[in-house]
């Protein structure tokens, strides 16, 4: 059994951890833009037409286009918005997803460079608490908008981030009983033989189901529910405040999508040499991104009775006994 | 379903009270299983992947759309779009020779026309008179294709263009010089039996 905990011994130049933070942040910053035009292109596929295709070849300088848009329009405020945590309300979850974005692992430890941002003892509890933040900002935003809109879906989108959260952690501690270790990296080294998506199938569903509640995407998109809360905690921002709300769920998406990658899709395991680590870590995550898409292109909203339902009646127990027999199976052999 | 009367035991069948029941339009409706516990748990997740197989199936289909500007949907033979005004292949006049029946006969009374009579040597049109104004106000014209019927020579028709939005009013005051030069751009035709 390996140590449960990261090896803390490991340590490397300042240079290489700026380097390494600017790459990581350069690519995830690369691909965002390209997510949101992906998305809006396959969504139309999947709905028998073509999506945004007039902005450059193939409609690719649409987020151009968009952020153009957002910047340009004024910053406002509502009179009665509480000014300091208005402005607040959106970096939040921009400064959660980042630092989230550190734990990812990339590739193994190769000529002294680990493909990784940060390899933390704690690990994916690390994970779980920068996580956490990101619903402050959704909170602070929506209260202090001085909305009724916003309150609401402030609220909701709390209830729904807290329930969710559970289940998610749940689902992740068969993983961790499995591979014995927090870390991200030894627990993608203990997946050699096997995927755990294998073994912790329900695991998995349950962690991508919690993970569309986490990022306030569709069938649990309660939050925004733009039909009926007109866009909840957002309804008073504008401009690139509004925009940056809308770049985090993307970043988070693709934050879950690398932890999920990392925890049960084995990682940057993949045929061919080491260098090629990194490419296959970036293909997992971004076919669980065109999960996160087709699932959002097929499935209506949930009732806000029905999410709780499914989040504490089903999802939670299930999580729970998955954690049980993995905890029996794990001790017997 | 049988279509016979029915009538649940010991109820006394008066028409006046339940004319329903004598009916067969009466339909048993159709109840699926109750929701919740184990079952609808099972449910749920069986069509919620049968809906991820729709949608997938969607997007191997390919796209249905038509990209409009560069793709134009064919229009029908008979589709009325923008008129048109006719001359005589063989002699070059003027099929309309101002008799202001379409003007009668438009119900958004949007065609002008005032007739002159024709100066022998310079024909105009084949008549005894000629439409010296012919106005149609497109942005009032409703394209119920009555002016076309009300013409007695075939003068006017509808024609396949419908592209003619315009940035100012007074542009789509069509005169007779617009209306009897053939449309530049073409719309396209539907192919027999599309």
């Amino acid at each position: 059994m390996p140590l449960p905990l990261a090896d803390t011994q490991f340590v490397e130049a300042t240079w290489i951890m700026i380097a390494k933070s600017i790459v990581i942040f350069a690519v995830i910053f690369g691909i965002l833009p390209i997510l949101t035009v992906v998305e809006r292109k396959l969504i139309g596929r999947f709905q028998h037409r073509y999506g945004p295709n007039r902005v450059g070849p193939f409609g690719i300088l649409q987020p151009l286009a968009d952020v153009g848009k957002l910047i340009s329009k004024e910053s406002f405020r509502p009179e009665n918005a509480i000014s300091t945590l208005f402005i607040l309300g959106p970096l939040l979850p921009v400064l959660s997803g980042v630092l989230a974005l550190a734990i990812i692992p990339w590739g193994d430890t190769q000529m002294g460079v680990g493909f990784y941002g940060i390899d933390v003892p704690i690990g994916i509890l690390y994970f779980f608490a920068v996580g956490s933040i990101a619903f402050y900002g959704l909170l602070l935003g929506g209260w202090s908008s001085g909305s009724k809109y916003s309150l609401l879906g402030a609220m909701r989108s709390a209830a729904q981030l807290i329930s969710y959260e559970v289940s998610m952690g749940l689902a992740l501690l068969g993983v961790i009983m499995m591979s014995g270790s927090l870390s991200l990296v030894s627990v993608v080294h203990s997946q050699g033989g096997i995927w755990f998506a294998v073994p912790q199938f329900v695991g998995f569903i349950i962690f991508l189901l919690a993970g569309f509640a986490e990022t306030n995407r569709t069938p649990f998109d309660m939050p925004e529910a733009d039909a009926e809360l007109v866009q909840g905690f957002m309804t008073e921002y504008g401009g690139m405040r509004f925009g940056s709300f809308l770049l985090v769920e993307y970043m988070e998406i693709l934050v879950v999508s690398g932890i999920a990658a990392a925890m049960f899709l084995g990682g940057w395991m993949g045929p061919g040499p080491s260098f090629l680590d990194p490419i296959w870590m970036l293909i997992k995550m971004l076919a669980l991104v065109l999960v996160f898409i087709w699932v959002r292109a097929t499935l209506p909203r949930l009732r806000y009775d029905q999410l709780m339902t499914l989040g504490w009646k089903v999802l939670l127990p299930l999580a729970t006994l998955n954690v049980l027999v993995t905890a029996v199976l794990v001790v017997t052999t | 379903m049988s279509h016979e009367r029915k009538q649940r035991s010991g109820d006394v069948y008066d028409p006046r009270t339940a004319p329903y029941l004598d009916s067969i339009e009466v339909v048993e409706v159709q109840r699926g299983p109750e929701p919740g516990g184990l079952g609808g748990a099972y449910r749920a997740f069986g069509e919620t992947l049968r809906g991820l197989k729709t949608t997938m199936s969607r997007l191997i289909e390919g796209p249905m759309t038509i990209e409009y500007p560069e793709e134009k949907t064919p229009v029908y033979p008979r589709f009325r779009g923008r008129h048109k005004l006719h001359r005589f292949e063989d002699t070059g006049l003027e099929k309309c020779v101002g008799c202001s029946l379409c003007a009668a006969a438009c119900p958004a009374d949007c065609i002008r026309v005032v007739a002159a009579e024709n100066i022998p040597g310079e024909r105009v049109s084949a008549g005894e008179r000629y439409a010296a104004v012919y106005e149609i106000n497109l942005s009032r014209c409703i394209f119920c294709g009555y002016c076309e019927l009300a013409c007695p020579f075939d003068a006017i028709t509808m024609g396949h263009d419908y592209e003619m939005a315009d940035y100012d009013r007074t542009d789509l005051i069509f005169t007779k010089e617009m209306l009897l030069s053939e449309p530049i751009e073409r719309t396209p035709l539907k192919a027999e039996g599309e």
